[in-house]
């Protein structure tokens, strides 16, 4: 800009830079204003969790000081006393599921119990099991429905409750961009909700609808918390991350039987140590034609369906 | 870099660059009332958008109309298109870098800016799709855990992030030496150039394989995903880019030659057909196979069990795309504006829905336990995204108002030492 020019647009420019800086500072009003939600969040927030490590990388002390402050946490947030633990996999034990279709009849009480049990969500009703409704004549998901109503068993459908398959070769695990998502020695696939940062590949990854996402916060009353609680497995999920069946890990990694087995009225679902030779999933799956789903894609489940005859 | 001409010129890079920093500023806050209008808008509706992100980020994701079911919305089905748009720009560079057209070598800068715009968003598109948004860290290499090689996420981190700095690399550099009045030396630049054609063909492919490569989800397991991505990028890329570089040519005094118009169209005309091809073979291994493989495809074009909430979306796409192909091919195109213009809004709204709603909604209906849930985005998922796609044109305008004076010499360090 020339000399001249200055001079005779002194006004202009004042007028302008006065407008810009109004202009400004609007803009930053505006902008503060827009962000003001994000301050309820930011209360929640603790450095101590924003820094806090891979689960695999902590050491016991520093996992004794997380599970003491998630421990207090659901005290502040729910008002309930809960315990939880970190039960390891044991040596030379890998698990395995199995589930006579012959038996099942639709009932959903194991999809109810995997809600109470693992402190779900209660109103989105949400569990880790889903129970299709097929017609016989067909193994086709296709022809099979999970919204099923009435009463049940009807004469001419089978039921198929269908979780985590606890693949070999999962594909959700191979997804995950940050790790947060794994196969334990046991064959459990286990997530690590501290670590997930909820891109939701791994629910896009898996063949069997094996993943939920926490949409929200769950609510769950006081009364209903289930305090025992597994540290990978069934204590209350953070908001915006991944979670998913764990074999009811804090239960069968001490030697108990998951919630939807006991829950289960016919004695359709079997599970066990498949590398026990004694154990009766081991019988089940040496003398029944068991199948697993989706074989084609390779996913290898630990989780087998059979018919009686 | 080779000769300096005179010190007070461009003297050292410690004076000169913090000046063309301070003289790239001094340009973006300056306009006509048309600018400042645009401007105010476009950061009204970032700012909706901003506040729509924060209600998210504190309330959780149930906010929006995703699901168990269709866990994937209209957040990545726009960062799926912006990949597209940002592989896009590289059909501007090949005719001028490997074909050494004059008239495209002009503009070029038009087309690597547009890249480099398009990856905010795509990484804006990103972070809003984020539970966690506070854990992005965890991605760090170093100090996260970078799920390297084995996610493909992660490779699409390192494409993505990469072209951004290749392409901010490239134009910063000849801004720089433009403003500094300075021939730039190629060896500085032009490798970079090469690598950030090859490197824009793999942005677009590693997000193709990001889907393709799900055995669980049969409407994207298919080996012609990522080419058939890479043609319909060409194809919004250039549709943008004309669109741009009209309105430069209408609102500004910089000019457009009409080789670089005659260029894109030719190869739209070429891209847009090989989509269609494509188009055609899809559909047709879809339906003339058919079994329950085909149930995401039947639920887009024509409705499944009575749910059919994408198939006016997508026969949208299919005649906005039919209808801008014609338009194209019509020899006479390249002499009517308005014919052009609305060929390639049409080309970039079909591909927009296509490569969007289009290949992301029907992967997840129905879900793979063969339950139908639908999905449409609600109002605030629109307001996010409407927010981005003014944040993403906030940058795009702001570089080319910077861009553009310094390019042509209006703006350089000479004019503003005298000053």
């Amino acid at each position: 800009m020339s000399e001249e020019n200055t001079s005779t647009t002194t006004n202009a420019i004042s007028r302008r830079t006065v407008l810009k800086g109004v202009g400004a500072t609007l803009g930053a009003a505006a902008f503060a204003k827009a962000i003001a939600p994000l301050t309820t969040w930011a209360k929640d927030q603790s450095v101590d969790e924003f820094l806090q490590n891979h689960y695999r990388e902590l050491t016991p002390e520093q996992m004794k000081e997380v599970i003491k402050r998630i421990e207090e946490d659901t005290k502040k947030d729910y008002g309930a006393d809960v315990t939880i633990k970190d039960p390891k996999p044991q040596a030379g034990v890998k698990f395995a599921y199995a589930l006579n279709l012959s038996i099942c009849v639709g009932c959903r009480k194991c999809a109810k119990a995997c809600h109470v049990e693992n402190n779900h969500d209660r109103p989105s009703g949400n569990s880790y099991i889903r129970v299709l409704e097929m017609k016989k004549g067909s193994l086709d998901m296709a022809h099979g429905r999970a919204d099923y109503s009435g009463p049940v068993p009807k004469s001419d459908s089978f039921y198929m409750p269908v979780q985590c398959q606890q693949c070999d070769s999962p594909p959700c695990v191979d997804v995950c961009p940050v790790e947060a998502t794994w196969k334990e020695k046991d064959g459990i696939v286990a997530v690590d909700y501290n670590w997930c940062i909820g891109c939701r590949y791994c629910e896009a990854a898996c063949p069997y609808h094996a993943r939920r996402f926490n949409w929200s916060k769950p609510v769950v009353p006081k009364e209903e918390i289930n305090p025992v609680q597994g540290y990978l497995s069934n204590r209350i999920r953070p908001q915006g991350v991944m979670e998913k069946c764990t074999f009811c890990m804090h239960r069968t990694r001490e030697g108990k039987l998951p919630a939807c087995l006991e829950a289960c009225p016919t004695g359709a679902r079997v599970f066990g140590n498949i590398l026990d030779p004694d154990s009766e999933i081991r019988w089940v799956l040496e003398n029944k034609r068991v199948f697993v789903l989706k074989e084609e894609l390779g996913t290898k489940p630990s989780f087998y369906y059979f018919f009686d005859e | 870099m080779s000769k300096t001409p005179t010190n007070e010129n461009a003297g050292s890079h410690l004076v000169s660059y913090p000046k063309f920093i301070w003289r790239m500023c001094v340009l973006a806050t300056e306009g006509n009332w048309l600018f400042y209008a645009w401007m105010i808008a476009l950061t009204a509706v970032a700012l909706v958008g901003l506040n729509a992100w924060a209600v998210q980020v504190t309330e959780g994701m149930g906010v929006t109309n995703m699901s168990d079911h269709v866990s994937w919305g209209l957040y990545i089905a726009n960062f799926t298109f912006m990949v597209g748009l940002a592989a896009g720009g590289v059909m501007m560079v090949i005719p001028a870098y490997l074909y050494h057209d004059e008239d495209m070598h002009d503009v070029v800068i038009i087309g690597e800016l547009l890249a480099i715009a398009a990856i905010f968003m795509c990484i804006g598109f990103v972070v809003v799709d984020l539970g966690r948004p506070d854990r992005f860290w965890h991605m760090i290499p170093g100090i996260g855990k970078f799920h390297f090689p084995v996610s493909m996420l992660t490779w699409d981190v390192i494409v993505l992030n990469g072209y951004l700095l290749i392409n901010l690399h490239i134009c910063g550099y000849l801004l720089y030496n433009r403003y500094r009045g300075i021939a730039p030396n190629p060896r500085w630049y032009i490798p970079f150039v090469f690598v950030s054609i090859a490197w824009a063909i793999s942005i677009h492919t590693v997000t193709a394989f990001l889907y393709q490569g799900l055995g669980g989800r049969p409407f994207w397991n298919t080996a012609l995903l990522a080419p058939r991505f890479l043609t319909s990028a060409f194809v919004s890329g250039p549709a943008f880019i004309i669109l741009a570089l009209e309105v430069i040519r209408y609102l500004s005094k910089y000019k457009v030659g009409d080789g670089a118009i005659k260029i894109l169209v030719n190869i739209m005309r070429v891209t847009i057909l090989i989509n269609l091809l494509m188009l055609v073979s899809e559909v047709f291994t879809e339906f003339y196979t058919g079994g329950s493989h085909t149930a995401s495809a039947q639920y887009l074009y024509f409705g499944l069990h009575g749910y059919n909430a994408l198939v006016p979306w997508i026969w949208t796409s299919v005649g906005f795309t039919v209808i801008a192909t014609l338009l194209l091919l019509c020899p006479k195109v390249t002499q009517k504006p308005a014919m052009l213009i609305t060929a390639c809004v049409l080309a970039f709204a079909g591909i927009w829905i296509e490569k969007g709603m289009g290949l992301i909604i029907p992967g997840f209906i129905p879900n793979t336990l063969h339950e139908i849930v639908e999905y449409l985005p609600n109002s605030l998922e629109w307001r996010i995204s409407a927010g981005i796609w003014a944040a993403g044109l906030i940058i795009y305008t702001l570089a080319i108002r910077v861009a553009m004076p310094i390019f042509t010499g209006e703006v350089s360090l000479k004019k503003d030492t005298h000053a």
